[in-house]
């Protein structure tokens, strides 16, 4: 078994605009089983944070317990990292964000972590709208105790062992819409094509961005009669919107010329383009994502893509009104004012 | 593109690029990895199986193999596979029991070998065997040819040679030692069933320009001067020489002339240093002995004085190439430059020339003056009559000599069977055998080797010039050795795709530390390496694809710098990707 990958990488591999290769946003060689779908959502945060030219070390990468929030230890090894109790990412994530605005926050978690224990801090955090890109690797089962069935497997989706799940999964996209995030995605963690645009436009996206990425377990969830394995996902899938991520410098030369495609202009300028796939999908419809996605569960089909986004949201920051600058930037002086400045507050109120 | 043919040995054959480029398909990683396992005899035998003089090619070969290894497209410098070979000469242990039984009883055919170099020795040591009974005729007094007449002492010693040349003298060969063969009509008239001519390219050129004839002894053609150094008839030379030439033979008739007491040699050459013939090595090594190279100077006469030779007048050239990258010599319009010198040595290429082989004998020769032969066969226009080494094609070196006997005696085999030599010539075949030994373990060093190529230590400079026969490389030693085996990456250990098997997880693609490894949908050539993770759209180097899979996407490797680390094998949930050695079994 190998435990470390040779130093030598491919000499004309592509340098961002920081002159850094993908190698700068590695991680350590995965300890997870081979095949997971896991590790191959770690690959396209590598290639995105890369391509979007984020420096490694103004990422925090935080996460709850299971495999999938054991994941992050296997990307970006020059990031912020914080691996929390199981479920409570999201508080971290909110502390962190409050104190310091201009780190990049990717929270990753799974579907036991969010669905079950961490539900209602999931919840919160949406409805917060934090700016940060929260990804679920959902394999509809504990991977890291065993593979127990969990709250996002489907309705009579078989075990290993072969007995069918009695109750109805929670669907994490319809929740997150419903609680008013305001970019909502679902992909597979077998199709990059599909996920990498996703998590660039996610990261990108000002605000809270959710991505519920479908990642089987091969281990324990990748037999027949899984809903969550590799050949079902394969066959099931329906894809809403096909989106092609433009980033900010390239906009002018790609150009609305292709008039098939519709272009949604996001916070920092960069452009999420759909391509028309005759479907007709518009995500900045809440009402229509929420059927098409149910209308997709009721017909057995996994609906994948962009479902919602609204870029013109406002973040908590921005919602709260808080200082513009990370709390760590501000000196003594202006966190701690001093008495008389609290007694001109305390006035205020009198 | 069509799915990658692996019946045939030719993919898995070009990944192996040292073997691949070797003229007698040596295999390479597989030695080595005998080496790293200090199991140097075994290391030895794959060898000797192969090119028959890994002692002495461990020393002076040619290496092409070297530019091909891909460690030079990883990092900067390729696995340092010639010095390894010595290694493997250097340690070994007695190897008597495992040479191959040559029959008492004969199998009747009786086979004649004019010349006695390498590629005729090869033809004897592949064919004794077998039960032939083999004559070679020579016109000097041991075998070696070449690399006995005019590869220096001090690169290969002479007990080298003797051990690898004695070792197929001994399985039976008879000798006629000291036999100018002068006419190839009475050798036919012995009968023999088939006849080998490996004489090599003997006929150095000589230089006629102004004053060549007053400069009388005081020329020499370098190749002839060598072989009076190596025979013992040439023991000093004079103070100023000039060496012309840019080639092998130029570099040792310099470090030759230093070692018999020159003072000043100056090489002069026509091209640039760069465009210079010589292997790289052997230039760094003139240097390193103090020899002056003097580029763009292109001879323009003799210099006599009083009847004897004084120096060389020269014309200064520069080097212009055309956009093709065509190189021109023009004169820069200076006036000719003059260096002294009381010997010249005439280093500027040979000739093989077969004065002694009669018309009317159905041989024919093209335009050159060179055998018309069947290149494959090596047959020559006289069925039963077949050429190799530099006596083929012009001159090569020694491993293409040991390649070409070996093609000859299979031919001569199968000529003496009243076979086709091409209809019924025996495929090249190969196996692949999985290298798994348990879950993630390979019976191969899977872990790359981060070192940098290790130098061979070399004597002190002042002792090697003061005996013409003391040996400048050091070779490695055990540790250096190890070291050095360790960068070899194994490409004979190939990654091989199961198409069926793969669920399209993509944990190959990415764990892959040279991102070879691509998922994408099919096209043509050109436009796939366009698509691939990293382009490649000018390299020489196949990519492997796979048939379709489930998602009607196919597999695609770019083998160009695979490290054949096996992590892909290791991500891999299902074994699509396996680690399987390659066996090329030559006929
Ligand atoms: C100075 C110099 C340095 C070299 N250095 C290297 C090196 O470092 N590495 C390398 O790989 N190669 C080197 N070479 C080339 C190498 O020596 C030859 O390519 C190789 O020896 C060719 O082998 P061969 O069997 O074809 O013929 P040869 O080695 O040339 O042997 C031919 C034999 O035939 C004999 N012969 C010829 N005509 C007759 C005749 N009519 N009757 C009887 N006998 C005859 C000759 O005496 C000779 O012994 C060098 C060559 C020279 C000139
Ligand atoms: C407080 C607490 N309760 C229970 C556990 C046991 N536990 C560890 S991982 C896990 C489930 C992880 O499932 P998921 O988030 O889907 O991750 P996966 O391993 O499937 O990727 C549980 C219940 C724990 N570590 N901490
Ligand atoms: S148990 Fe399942 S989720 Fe955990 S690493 Fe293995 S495949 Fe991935
Ligand atoms: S790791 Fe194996 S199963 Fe997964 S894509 Fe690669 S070859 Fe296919
Ligand atoms: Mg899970």
């Amino acid at each position: 078994m190998s435990f470390l990958k040779s130093k030598f990488r491919h000499p004309k591999l592509p340098r961002n605009d920081l002159g850094l290769t993908q190698q700068a946003y590695e991680g350590p060689l995965s300890t997870l089983c081979a095949g997971c779908g896991h590790d191959a959502i770690g690959a396209s945060i590598i290639q995105a944070c890369h391509e979007l030219s984020i420096p490694p070390h103004r990422i925090a990468k935080l996460s709850g317990i299971g495999c999938s929030s054991k994941a992050p230890t296997y990307f970006l090894d020059k990031a912020h990292g914080f691996n929390s109790v199981h479920g409570r990412m999201p508080s971290i994530v909110t502390g962190a964000n409050m104190a310091n605005r201009d780190l990049v926050y990717i929270g990753m978690s799974g579907d036991g972590d969010t669905s079950a224990i961490g539900m209602g801090q999931f919840a919160h955090v949406v409805r917060r709208r934090l700016n940060m890109l929260y990804l679920v690797a959902n394999n509809g089962v504990y991977g890291l105790t065993k593979g127990q069935t969990s709250a996002t497997a489907d309705e009579g989706s078989l075990s290993k062992q072969g007995q069918a799940n009695p109750l109805e999964g929670i669907d994490l996209v319809t929740m997150a819409i419903q609680l008013g995030a305001t970019f909502v995605a679902r992909s597979f963690s077998g199709d990059k094509r599909e996920l990498l645009p996703l998590i660039k436009a996610g990261l990108s996206h000002n605000g809270f961005a959710f991505i519920d990425i479908v990642s089987p377990c091969v281990t324990f969830n990748n037999h027949a009669g899984s809903t969550k394995s590799y050949d079902y996902v394969r066959d099931h899938v329906t894809t809403g919107a096909v989106t092609d991520f433009v980033p900010v410098e390239e906009e002018i030369i790609v150009s609305s010329s292709d008039s098939e495609a519709q272009d949604i202009c996001l916070h920092d300028g960069s452009i999420l383009r759909l391509q028309k796939t005759g479907n007709e999908y518009d995500p900045q419809d809440r009402q229509q994502a929420l059927a098409a996605i149910e209308q997709s569960r009721q017909q057995d089909r996994i609906l994948t893509g962009l479902l919602y986004v609204d870029p013109a949201a406002q973040d908590l920051h921005e919602v709260l009104g808080t200082t513009d600058k990370p709390l760590n930037s501000l000196g003594e002086r202006a966190l701690c004012p001093g008495s008389d400045v609290l007694e001109v507050i305390n006035d205020s109120f009198r | 593109m069509k799915q990658t043919d692996t019946q045939s040995p030719e993919h898995f054959h070009k990944v192996v690029n040292c073997q691949y480029a070797c003229p007698a398909h040596t295999p390479v990683p597989e030695y080595i990895r005998l080496i790293a396992e200090r199991r140097y005899t075994d290391a030895y035998m794959v060898n000797w199986q192969s090119n028959v003089f890994p002692g002495v090619l461990g020393r002076v070969c040619d290496r092409p193999c070297e530019p091909a290894c891909r460690r030079g497209r990883v990092e900067e410098t390729p696995v340092a596979i010639c010095r390894l070979k010595r290694v493997a000469a250097d340690h070994k242990e007695d190897i008597a029991d495992r040479l191959p039984t040559i029959p008492t009883e004969k199998n009747g055919k009786r086979i004649g070998l004019i010349g006695a170099g390498p590629a005729s020795l090869t033809v004897a040591r592949d064919l004794l065997p077998l039960g032939y009974q083999v004559t070679i005729f020579d016109r000097d007094a041991k075998a070696g040819g070449m690399v006995r007449s005019q590869i220096p002492a001090f690169r290969l010693p002479e007990e080298v040679l003797d051990e690898e040349v004695d070792r197929v003298l001994d399985m039976g060969v008879e000798t006629r030692f000291g036999t100018d063969i002068t006419s190839m009509k009475s050798l036919l008239e012995e009968n023999f069933d088939a006849v080998f001519v490996g004489t090599g390219a003997p006929s150095g050129r000589d230089l006629k320009i102004p004053g060549r004839d007053e400069a009388g002894e005081q020329v020499q053609v370098g190749i002839n001067w060598l072989a009076g150094v190596a025979f013992g008839h040439i023991t000093e030379t004079t103070k100023n020489v000039i060496v012309l030439g840019g080639g092998n033979t130029a570099m040792d008739c310099c470090r030759t002339a230093l070692r018999l007491g020159a003072k000043a040699v100056n090489v002069v050459v026509r091209s640039s240093y760069e465009d210079m013939k010589a292997s790289p090595w052997e230039k760094d090594d003139a240097q390193a002995e103090g020899i002056t190279f003097v580029n763009h100077h292109v001879p323009k006469d003799y210099v006599i004085e009083d009847g004897k030779l004084v120096g060389m007048r020269f014309d200064v050239v520069e080097s212009v190439y055309d956009e093709n990258g065509k190189r021109s010599l023009v004169p820069t319009g200076q006036e000719p430059v003059f260096i002294a010198a009381d010997t010249v040595l005439v280093a500027i290429g040979q000739d093989a020339k077969f004065p002694w082989i009669e018309p009317g004998l159905g041989i024919e020769f093209d335009n050159w003056g060179m055998p018309v032969l069947n290149d494959q066969t090596l047959q020559s226009t006289r069925p039963g009559l077949f050429f190799g080494g530099d006596a083929a094609f012009g001159p090569e070196n020694v491993i293409t000599a040991v390649a070409h006997g070996h093609q000859a005696a299979l031919s001569i085999d199968l000529y003496c069977q009243g076979k086709d030599l091409v209809e019924e010539r025996p495929a090249e075949t190969y196996d692949l055998i999985s290298q798994k030994m348990g879950v993630h373990e390979w019976s191969y060093q899977n872990v790359v080797s981060n070192d940098e190529r290790q130098a061979v230590p070399h004597m002190d400079l002042g002792d090697a010039l003061q005996r013409i026969d003391a040996e400048v490389e050091l070779g490695f030693d055990e540790r250096l050795a190890l070291k050095e085996a360790a960068r070899c990456l194994s490409c004979d250990v190939h990654t091989v795709f199961t198409t069926n098997r793969c669920i399209e997880c993509g944990a190959c693609e990415d764990i892959c530390p040279m991102d070879c490894i691509n998922f994408a949908d099919n096209g043509e050539e050109q436009d796939l390496r366009s698509r691939l993770r990293v382009p490649a759209c000018d390299s020489e180097e196949d990519l492997y694809v796979s048939a379709d899979l489930k998602t009607g996407q196919v597999m695609v490797k770019d083998e160009d710098l695979c490290l054949h680390c096996g992590l892909c094998a290791e991500r891999c949930p299902t074994g699509a990707w396996d680690m399987q050695k390659f066996i090329l079994k030559l006929a």
